[in-house]
C-alpha cells in the first residue's frame, strides 16, 4: 500500500499584490521522486519553500506525514528537522569547516553526542565522496564540493523528505554530473525526494513523476516518459521545446 | 624643546597614572556599549514596531546631539539622583554614546550576512535564537571588528570630555599641569603623546585579533 508522505491542498501564497501560488494540490508518496519544472517566476521554488515553511502559506493545508501542520501552533523547528534542504548557493557556513558543517545540527538541535555525530558525519561524507575533505573550509570547495557537502549537512539529521531548490543551477557545467549522482543514490536508497530542476535527463532517468508550473498554477504532472514525449498543455509544449 | 623633555621627565608619574585612568574609563564604558549595542541591534532588526520605535529614537537622539550635552545631561541630571561617582557618570555617559554607534554597526553587519544562511540553519530545524548565536553572529562579529576598532578609537579619545566633570584622566591631568607650570603648549603636546601611544596600541591590538580570526580558520586547511 502506498503511503503519503507529503499532501497540499489549495495553497495559495502572496508577496504583497503578487499572487505566486494559486490553488496548488501535490501528493507525494513516499520513497516518491517528484521533479518540478517550469520557467523561472512560475512559483516552483515558492512551493517547495512552503513546504519547509521558509515561506508561510496564505491558505490551504499542508500535511505531512499524515498530519496537518499548523505553523501556529506546532514547532515549526521539530518538523524541519525532518525535511532536509538543498539550496541553489548551497549556503554552507563559512566559518566552519565540512565536517563541523554537517554536524552543526546533529549537536546543537538533536543534542547528539559529538563524537556519535562526527562518526556519522564521516559516514556521509564517504556517501558524497568528500571523506578527505572534512577539516576543510567551504571557501576551498569547488561548487560541486560544497552542494554534496550541502547534501551530507541535510542527511545528517536523518530528514524523511529531501527537497532540492535547484541544486545545480550554479554549478558550472563539468561539475553538475556529481552533484546529480549523488541524488540519483539517495533516489535509490528510497529517499523521499522534491526537485526543482532544469536538469530534464535527471528527470527522465530518475523522476518517478514530473510536475509542470505555470504562472503559480500546477498545469500538468506525469510520469517522465509520458510527458516528455507527449505533453498536453500548450504551455508544457512550448516550456520544453524551449529548454530540449 | 627643553622644558618639554624636563616637563615629560618630571611629570611622567601623574601622567601614566592619569592614562590608566583614560584607559579604565574607556574600557568599562566600552564593555558596557557593546552590550547596549548588541541589544539595541536586535530591537532595531526586531518584528515589533514599538521596539523598533524605542530603538530607533535612542539612536537617533544620541547621535543628534553632542557628547559633551549628554554627559552633562547625565552628571547634572540622573547621576545627582542616584548618585553616582564621577567616574561611573562619566563611563555611564560614554557607555550610552557609544552605544548606539555600536548598536548600528551590529545592525549592519548582521543584515550583511547573506539570507541564506539563516535559511538553511533554519531549514535544519535551529530554532531562530540557536541560528542567531550559532551562524548568524559569529559572521556578523568578525565583519564588525574594523568599525568597532573605529568606534573603540573614538571612544577612547572622547573619554576625554570626562574630564570637565573634574576626574582626574589624562586631559584633565594636561590642564592642570599647564596650569600650575605655566607652560601650556608642552602639557598639552604630553598628553597627546600619551593618547596617541595608547591609540596605537590598541590598533596593533586589533590588528592582532583580525589576523588571528583569519589564521584560526586557515589552520584547519589542508
Amino acid at each position: 500500500m502506498k503511503e503519503t508522505m507529503v499532501e497540499c491542498k489549495q495553497l495559495n501564497k502572496s508577496f504583497g499584490n503578487l499572487h505566486v501560488l494559486k490553488d496548488c494540490n501535490l501528493t507525494v508518496e513516499k520513497s516518491e521522486v517528484v521533479v518540478l519544472i517550469g520557467a523561472s517566476g512560475s512559483g516552483k521554488s515558492t512551493l517547495l519553500r512552503c513546504l519547509n515553511f521558509l515561506e508561510m502559506i496564505n491558505s490551504g493545508a499542508i500535511y505531512i506525514d499524515g498530519k496537518q501542520i499548523d505553523p501556529k501552533k506546532d514547532n515549526l523547528n521539530h518538523i524541519r528537522e525532518h525535511v532536509g534542504m538543498v539550496f541553489q548557493h548551497f549556503n554552507l557556513f563559512p566559518h566552519m569547516s565540512v565536517i563541523e558543517n554537517i554536524i552543526e545540527a546533529p549537536v546543537h538541535v538533536k543534542k547528539i553526542k559529538r563524537d556519535e555525530a562526527i562518526a556519522d558525519a564521516n559516514k556521509l561524507l564517504d556517501k558524497v565522496g568528500l571523506r578527505d575533505k572534512a577539516n576543510v573550509y567551504p571557501d576551498q570547495l569547488s561548487g560541486g564540493q560544497k552542494q554534496r557537502v550541502a547534501i551530507a549537512r541535510a542527511l545528517a539529521m536523518r530528514p524523511s523528505l529531501m527537497l532540492f531548490d535547484e541544486p545545480t543551477s550554479a554549478l558550472d557545467p563539468e561539475l553538475v554530473g556529481e552533484v546529480l549522482g549523488v541524488m540519483k543514490e539517495l533516489a535509490k536508497e528510497g529517499m523521499t525526494m522534491i526537485v526543482v530542476t532544469h536538469e530534464m535527463g535527471f528527470a527522465r532517468e530518475v523522476a518517478d513523476r514530473v510536475i509542470v508550473m505555470h504562472d503559480g498554477k500546477i498545469i500538468e504532472e506525469g510520469a517522465p516518459k509520458q510527458l516528455f514525449a507527449n505533453p498536453q498543455h500548450e504551455r508544457t509544449q512550448r516550456f520544453l521545446s524551449q529548454i530540449l | 624643546m627643553e622644558d618639554f623633555f624636563h616637563l615629560l621627565g618630571e611629570t611622567w608619574f601623574g601622567f601614566l597614572k592619569a592614562a590608566g585612568l583614560t584607559v579604565q574609563l574607556t574600557a568599562v564604558s566600552l564593555v558596557i556599549a557593546i552590550c547596549i549595542g548588541l541589544v539595541f541591534a536586535f530591537l532595531r532588526i526586531s518584528d515589533s514596531k514599538l521596539l523598533r520605535g524605542i530603538a530607533k529614537t535612542y539612536i537617533t537622539v544620541i547621535r543628534g546631539t553632542p557628547l559633551i550635552l549628554q554627559i552633562m545631561v547625565l552628571y547634572f541630571g540622573i547621576a545627582k539622583l542616584i548618585l553616582l561617582t564621577d567616574f561611573w557618570a562619566g563611563a555611564l555617559a560614554l557607555a550610552i554614546h557609544n552605544g548606539a554607534y555600536i548598536a548600528e554597526i551590529f545592525r549592519g553587519t548582521i543584515q550583511s550576512i547573506d539570507r541564506g544562511q539563516m535559511e538553511a540553519a533554519r531549514s535544519l530545524g535551529m530554532p531562530y535564537p540557536l541560528a542567531m548565536r550559532r551562524i548568524i553572529l559569529p559572521q556578523a562579529f568578525k565583519r564588525a571588528i574594523p568599525p568597532l576598532g573605529n568606534q573603540f578609537i573614538i571612544g577612547l579619545k572622547d573619554s576625554s570630555l570626562v574630564g570637565l566633570l573634574g576626574f582626574q584622566e589624562l586631559y584633565l591631568t594636561s590642564q592642570s599641569t599647564a596650569a600650575r607650570t605655566f607652560l601650556q603648549f608642552e602639557s598639552y603636546t604630553i598628553a597627546g603623546l600619551y593618547y596617541l601611544i595608547l591609540v596605537l596600541f590598541f590598533t596593533f591590538l586589533l590588528n592582532r585579533l583580525e589576523k588571528r580570526m583569519d589564521v584560526e580558520k586557515a589552520g584547519g586547511r589542508t
